[in-house]
């Protein structure tokens, strides 16, 4: 809305939220890289005869898609929420909301600035884990659409998340009590095929599933279900939740009174 | 031109009314005081110019366009200095300038006006110090050149100078008295009431959410009911005839000062009394109240007015 238009203002603030975790890249890129490291160490060691995923795929290369997409949920999710909720109790965002920045510009700019850091630890993680086991790639195009598509939904619920939040510990418990659970039973560890019938029904309403097996397609060339249904569950998911971080943002959700 | 006009403003907090029938207009290029005790509601209507709040009923605009609708001209237009002392501490000060001017579609071309407000703040030494650095004052100095990086035509500043020395405090009123006569419009809120006096050429004074005065700030200091009579009298230590006695607002030594309503109290009445019980008196003038003492008064009215 306002008839001029405002890429200088939107290109700003996104430049100052990936400086923003640039700054402090040990906590925000390479701790992720550690952890992924800690979990592939211990599921080989622990895990590996026992678990039969996909024909010819090692439990260990089935793991890595995995991974990556869960550290790049979490950092995806981060990201937004952590600098807004920042901004609002140290009271900086007065700033951002005193400038000409429209509700359009602002959801982009914390949503792309959330999907450079979603790419940038994903793939660094994609990398440490290369070191260590041979992960099979099909298709890099759908390796690459999945990750972008899954941070940005990320981006926009962390913005929603941060928004809604008065306080860091509801916003930890949001990611505790939303965003973990939802990554951990989206089929991080396993196939969705090897759980009970019941489980198998619910997980379909996951739309983290469908982000974990379209990106774990572009790996496999195999998925749990066809990778068109998870772009397009995706993509629609993406759609929800950008609407909604837009229309909180416009109405000023707990930030204008 | 009318730099902000407030049109039947409300603003409420659950039950808190907050603001109730604000009208009143800022004229473009003046020196805008707006004053009021804690809680009067001076910062909500400033947050309400600049689109950080809404109002529960009623508009403002700025520069003629209404803050909603055409939020991205008003804010442009505005250049707010918030009365908190809040700042970023992940960047530096010539960073933050720079996102600022940023967040307002400056091109890059802004930054030699960036270095020019950093110069004039005397903020050089400290331009690449990170925020979280600062000595209060300074962030306080970085909050002004913040508002001013777009160059807006209307600068408001919310309490600029709590909690700063006096030195900066002078200099920084020097700087404010420049933009305003670069043609900004300057609107203001202080707790220090001389200051005010000395540079508002506009009075709104606010209490419990109403504008209680109005006007430009010679009429209201002179539409003021009372006046002030300084006396040196030749001390012989003989009381005072009983009559003056509920004038006298001051004595010290032989030096009185009586606060006398100007329709009621007559000059030569006081002098007659006096010279009835053969007190000499060596010297005399008379002082039009300060702005202090009409604040004062018209809130303790006003007060009086809301707490029946
Ligand atoms: N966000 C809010 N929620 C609830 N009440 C609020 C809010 N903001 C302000 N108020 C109330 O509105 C009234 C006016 O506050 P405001 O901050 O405008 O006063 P002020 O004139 O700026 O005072 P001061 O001189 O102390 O800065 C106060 O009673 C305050 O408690
Ligand atoms: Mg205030």
């Amino acid at each position: 809305m306002g008839e001029v238009y405002n890429p200088r203002g939107m290109r700003t603030l996104f430049e100052k939220e990936v400086r923003r975790f640039l700054k402090v890249s040990i906590q925000t890129v390479l701790a992720p890289c550690v952890t992924t490291l800690l979990y592939l160490l211990v599921f080989a060691s622990v895990l590996e005869d026992h678990i039969k995923v996909y024909d010819g795929v090692s439990y260990l290369a089935f793991l890595v898609p995995g991974l990556i997409m869960m550290t790049v949920i979490q950092n995806a999710f981060a990201n937004a929420s952590s600098s807004l909720i920042q901004s609002k109790m140290t009271g900086n965002l007065v700033f951002l909301l005193l400038s000409p920045i429209s509700g359009v510009e602002m959801v982009v700019a914390f949503v792309a600035a959330a999907v450079v850091r979603g790419i940038l630890v994903g793939l660094c993680v994609w990398l440490v884990a290369l070191v260590f086991v041979d992960v099979p790639l099909v298709s890099l195009a759908t390796v690459l659409l999945f990750l972008v598509l899954s941070s940005a939904v990320l981006g926009a619920v962390g913005l929603i998340a941060g928004l809604w939040a008065d306080k860091f510990d509801q916003l930890s418990a949001f990611q505790n009590f939303i965003i973990v659970p939802l990554s951990f039973l989206s089929g991080v560890f396993y196939s969705v095929e090897s759980l009970p019938g019941i489980w198998q029904a619910i997980s379909r309403f996951n739309p983290f599933f469908y982000m974990i097996d379209g990106f774990r397609y572009g790996f496999f060339g195999v998925s749990d279900v066809d990778p068109e249904l998870s772009l397009v569950v995706t993509l629609a998911f993406l759609l929800l939740v950008s609407g909604v971080s837009l229309l909180l943002v416009r109405i000023g959700y707990k930030i204008r009174q | 031109m009318t730099a902000i006009v407030f049109s039947n403003v409300y603003k409420r907090f659950g039950r808190l009314e907050a603001l109730s029938n604000i009208n009143f207009t800022v004229p473009e290029g003046s020196f805008f005081g707006l004053l009021g005790p804690n809680g009067a509601g001076k910062s909500t209507l400033i947050n309400l110019s600049a689109g950080l709040a809404r109002a529960s009923q009623g508009s403002v605009s700025v520069l003629g366009n209404d803050v909603q609708r055409d939020y991205r001209k008003t804010r442009q237009a505005l250049g707010v200095v918030p009365q908190e002392l809040v700042y970023d501490p992940f960047f530096s000060v010539r960073e933050m300038l720079r996102l600022q001017a940023g967040y307002f579609g400056c091109p890059p071309s802004s930054h030699s006006y960036i270095d020019e407000l950093i110069e004039r703040l005397d903020l050089i030494d400290k331009a690449d110090t990170n925020l979280h650095d600062l000595s209060g004052g300074m962030k306080r100095r970085v909050l002004v050149a913040q508002a001013l990086v777009h160059r807006p035509q209307v600068v408001i500043l919310d309490e600029p100078t709590a909690g700063v020395d006096v030195e900066l405090r002078k200099n920084l009123w020097q700087f404010v008295s420049e933009l305003h006569r670069e043609g900004r419009t300057i609107v203001l809120t202080t707790h220090y009431l001389e200051e005010a006096e000395s540079l508002c050429d506009q009075i709104a004074i606010l209490n419990h959410g109403r504008v209680v005065a109005m006007d430009e700030k010679e009429r209201l200091l002179a539409r003021h009911p009372h006046q002030f009579l300084c006396l040196t009298l030749g001390c012989e230590g003989k009381p005072l005839p009983s009559a003056l006695a509920p004038l006298v607002v001051k004595q010290d030594g032989c030096e009185l000062t009586l606060k006398l309503k100007r329709d009621q109290d007559k000059i030569g009445a006081v002098l007659d009394a006096l010279r009835d019980v053969d007190i000499p008196i060596l010297e005399l003038h008379t002082r039009d109240p300060g702005l202090e003492e009409v604040f004062i008064d018209i809130t303790a009215q006003t007060n009086e007015v809301t707490h029946g």
